[in-house]
């Protein structure tokens, strides 16, 4: 990708972006829950549509290792169970957070000014990484330079696009407090991951959870609290086409599967397949993330 | 004084020492001590002895009588030395020649009207005898058909003791211990074609069999789970005569031979029920050690069934045989070491109720009873499960239309042939089995091809697979390719064997 530097800020010249309308198929419906909804987006990269249900991830801009180290991890667990990280590619937090989300799947970045503003320049390979395997939403016009009056107008994009808003470190006044905040006003999930007593940035999330959040100390306990709409949205999701170059035995399965549960053992039976080849196509469309595996040998297809 | 010595056996662990039985009687007040370790069940031997020798329609001396056993450290336990003092008790009064009572090894426990009694250890006392050097061993008839399983030594049944007498003197013949009723081999009458469906526990079970791997079959009650486990010992390839040789060591340690068994040719299958102790299952006992139901199951197949409700120290305990295929069992003044290579089968209902994840039943367990019972199966043991699947609970139209599986014996050869493939190429690093190869060895043991590396750690990035899941899929996907006679475990093997790892974190 290119990148120019024009008024002091970096642009990226050939980003690929389109336009999303309210009434357009991409357009997220989760976004019409705000009381004042943006009427466009600005989108580079993936379909919006065809992403995993979201969960933000926000903090501040200046963690200590320890928030570091939980941003990512964390991340890397919520991308691992399917599920799409949303940040706003600030310092600190925020890119750790897409980072780690990058390792095992997707994430989205709700950009500040204009779809092809790189804010901080200092993200440019961030954003560059999402731009092609994630998404870019912007709600401003392209080349519009960021201003810090919208920091805290696109923090309600960030929480309304996702089912849960994760703080994991924020001092007492912290833009990320203000996402919590409008996902507090859209319904959403909040969690704060519990810091040191002994540093600033951990005032903001010990703030929330005294006003109630939930205590958010790995991936699963927020998973466990948004089933019930994670199951919802894996049931409205339409299913992609199996790609051309995959092989017979799992595109059968895949075929077969639809949007149904089966058991391994009623797959086999209705594909005549052996245990062996059985076990491989399911392996390969595991690792290629078209399947998931439940208890009692479930299978559930995904994508 | 008169004295007189007698041969006997002491069975410690699972080997017999040889024991010399001295007995004095000398003049004094009339008195009948044992000396030399002896543990309370020799005390008692004095009571039965006295009215055994009666019985015979022998008089029993008003002298002072001592019975010595040495060497005194050696640890002696249980009724198997009465026919020894008795027949030294007699000997010191010249009732029968001292030297012809020198030649034999004699062994068998008294009942009060003189029969000679089965004993418990019966083959490992002849091993020692024969080891000893003696001619033949006398003892009694129910013990003589395991006793010929040993090479080099006469075996001598007796019932009586006023017929040991009479033989002694030489008045009789005693009858040969009959034939050697090995066991058949082929009635084994659970077969695997019995099993529909489940193709993938059946083929898991296979794998198990081939590499030696430990499995853990998890499903709803009543899917299935130990009808499956059962089926595992007859599709190992039959005992070796030296493994035969061991496991009736055992079960002739443990009183557990049938009278007329003879060699057991089959693999045992032991299922201990889930309030086992932690002695029951790996060996012990405080007055005298009795192997477990680990070392019952030596070569042949240990099942917990409902694994998650076995207690949790008995469970701890069985770590170290699963990993050093022996058992020690260590109190205040000795130890025993026990065998016990067994191949374990763990089944799990997939929670509390048993029907999480069912299609058709509601699981009725609370979240956090889910959390704990998941906690329950993780741990020692299951680490070293190399295999695990889930089994289904068929419908009862599935049962029917499925078609009934291989037989068990077309499965055992491809075992055999994996098996004997192992053997050849793990020889150098001095195991046998693919469950069996240290993580050290394993890269240069299984010989990945460089796809399947890339594969392994692909699945390592993208589902979190653990370092000991990775060596599990290495091991694993070994056998894989052993059974299909692959030189190399490729891509395919890997993915197979990624199926089979079920408790591992991050599914």
């Amino acid at each position: 990708m290119r990148f120019a530097s024009r008024g002091g800020g970096l642009f990226a010249v050939d980003l690929d972006w389109r336009t999303v309308s309210r009434n357009d198929a991409e357009h997220p419906s989760l976004l019409d829950h705000l009381p004042d909804p943006p009427e466009r987006l600005w989108v580079a990269g993936r379909d919006l549509a065809a992403l995993p249900p979201c969960v933000a991830i926000v903090g501040t801009r200046t963690p200590t290792h320890y928030g570091q180290e939980v941003a990512r991890g964390l991340a890397a667990d919520f991308a691992r169970a399917g599920l799409c990280v949303v940040s706003g590619l600030a310092r600190g937090i925020d890119s750790w957070a897409h980072a780690g989300a990058l390792e095992n799947g997707t994430t989205i970045a709700v950009l500040p000014g204009g779809i092809d503003r790189c804010y901080p320049s200092s993200n440019r390979e961030l954003y560059e990484r999402i731009a092609e395997r994630g998404a870019l939403v912007a709600e401003v016009e392209p080349g519009t330079p960021t201003h810090k009056r919208r920091f805290t107008h696109r923090n309600r994009i960030i929480a309304a696009l996702s089912l849960a808003v994760v703080v994991v470190q924020a001092a007492e006044r912290s833009g990320a407090l203000s996402t919590a905040q409008h996902g507090l006003g859209v319904g959403r999930e909040i969690f704060a991951v519990p810091g040191d007593v002994r540093v600033d940035v951990s005032a903001g999330v010990h703030g929330l959870l005294r006003d109630g959040a939930g205590v958010c100390c790995r991936a699963g306990d927020v998973i466990e609290r948004i089933r019930p709409e994670l199951e919802r949205a894996a049931a409205e999701r339409t299913l992609g086409a199996a790609p051309g170059d995959m092989a017979p035995d799992p595109r059968r399965i895949l075929e077969m599967l639809g949007g149904e549960v089966m058991t391994l053992g009623s797959i086999g039976s209705a594909t005549g397949l052996g245990a062996s080849e059985l076990a491989i196509a399911v392996s390969q469309l595991e690792l290629d993330g078209w399947i998931a595996r439940g208890p009692g040998a479930l299978v559930r297809r995904v994508r | 004084m008169a004295v007189a010595k007698a041969e006997s056996v002491a069975v410690v662990g699972l080997d017999g020492y040889p024991v010399e039985v001295e007995v004095a009687i000398a003049q004094g007040l009339p008195a009948f001590n044992v000396v030399g370790l002896p543990d309370a069940s020799i005390q008692e031997s004095r009571e039965r002895v006295r009215a055994a020798v009666v019985s015979s329609g022998e008089e029993w001396p008003l002298q002072r009588i001592t019975v010595n056993l040495s060497p005194a450290h050696l640890r002696k336990a249980g009724p198997g030395f009465d026919l020894a003092i008795a027949l030294g008790v007699l000997a010191a009064r010249g009732r029968v020649a001292q030297e012809r009572l020198r030649e034999l090894c004699l062994l068998g426990e008294l009942s009060l009207d003189g029969a000679v009694r089965r004993v418990r250890g019966a083959l490992a006392s002849a091993i020692a005898a024969a080891a000893a050097g003696k001619r033949a061993i006398l003892l009694p008839r129910a013990n003589a058909t395991e006793a010929t399983l040993v090479g080099g030594i006469d075996v001598l049944p007796v019932e009586h003791l006023a017929q040991a007498v009479r033989f002694l003197r030489g008045e009789c013949v005693l009858d040969p211990p009959a034939e050697t009723g090995a066991q058949d081999e082929d009635v084994d009458e659970l077969d695997l074609s019995d099993v529909r469906g489940q193709v993938i526990p059946k083929r898991a079970l296979e794998v198990a069999a081939s590499g030696g791997h430990n499995l853990l079959l998890q499903g709803p009650p009543g899917g299935g789970k130990t009808m499956l486990a059962r089926r595992l010992p007859g599709i190992l390839p039959p005992l070796t005569h030296a493994e035969a040789l061991e496991v009736t060591q055992i079960y002739s340690v443990a009183g557990l031979l049938a009278e007329d068994g003879g060699l057991m040719l089959r693999r045992p299958f032991r299922a201990p029920h889930q309030s086992v102790s932690m002695a029951g299952l790996i060996g012990g006992g405080s007055l005298t050690p009795q192997p477990g139901e680990a070392s019952l199951a030596h070569r042949g197949v240990l099942f917990m069934d409902e694994a998650a409700e076995f207690r949790r120290d008995a469970v701890q305990a069985l770590r170290g045989p699963l990993e050093e295929g022996t058992v020690s069992i260590v109190r205040g003044r000795w130890s025993v070491t026990y065998p016990c290579r067994f191949q374990l089968v763990a089944a799990t209902n997939p929670c509390p109720c048993g029907y999480t994840g069912d299609p058709i039943r509601s699981c009725k367990c609370l979240p956090g009873r889910l959390a704990a019972y998941a906690e329950r199966l993780s741990g020692p043991v299951v680490d070293r499960i190399d295999l695990q699947v889930e089994v289904e609970r068929l419908k009862k139209s599935e049962i029917f239309s499925q078609d009934p599986g291989e037989p068990s014996a077309d499965v055992r050869k491809r075992v055999t042939a994996a098996r004997s493939l192992q053997a050849a190429r793990l020889a150098p690093f001095g195991v046998g089995m693919n469950a069996e190869i240290p993580p050290p060895a394993l890269e240069e043991a299984c010989m990945l091809a460089t796809s399947a590396k890339r594969r392994i750690e692909r699945a390592v990035e993208s589902s979190g697979l653990s370092a000991r899941g990775v060596h599990r899929v290495m091991r694993v996907g070994r056998t894989l390719a052993d059974l299909r006679g692959d030189e190399r475990v490729d891509l395919r093997h890997v993915d197979e064997a990624l199926q089979y790892r079920l408790l591992d974190p991050k599914r």
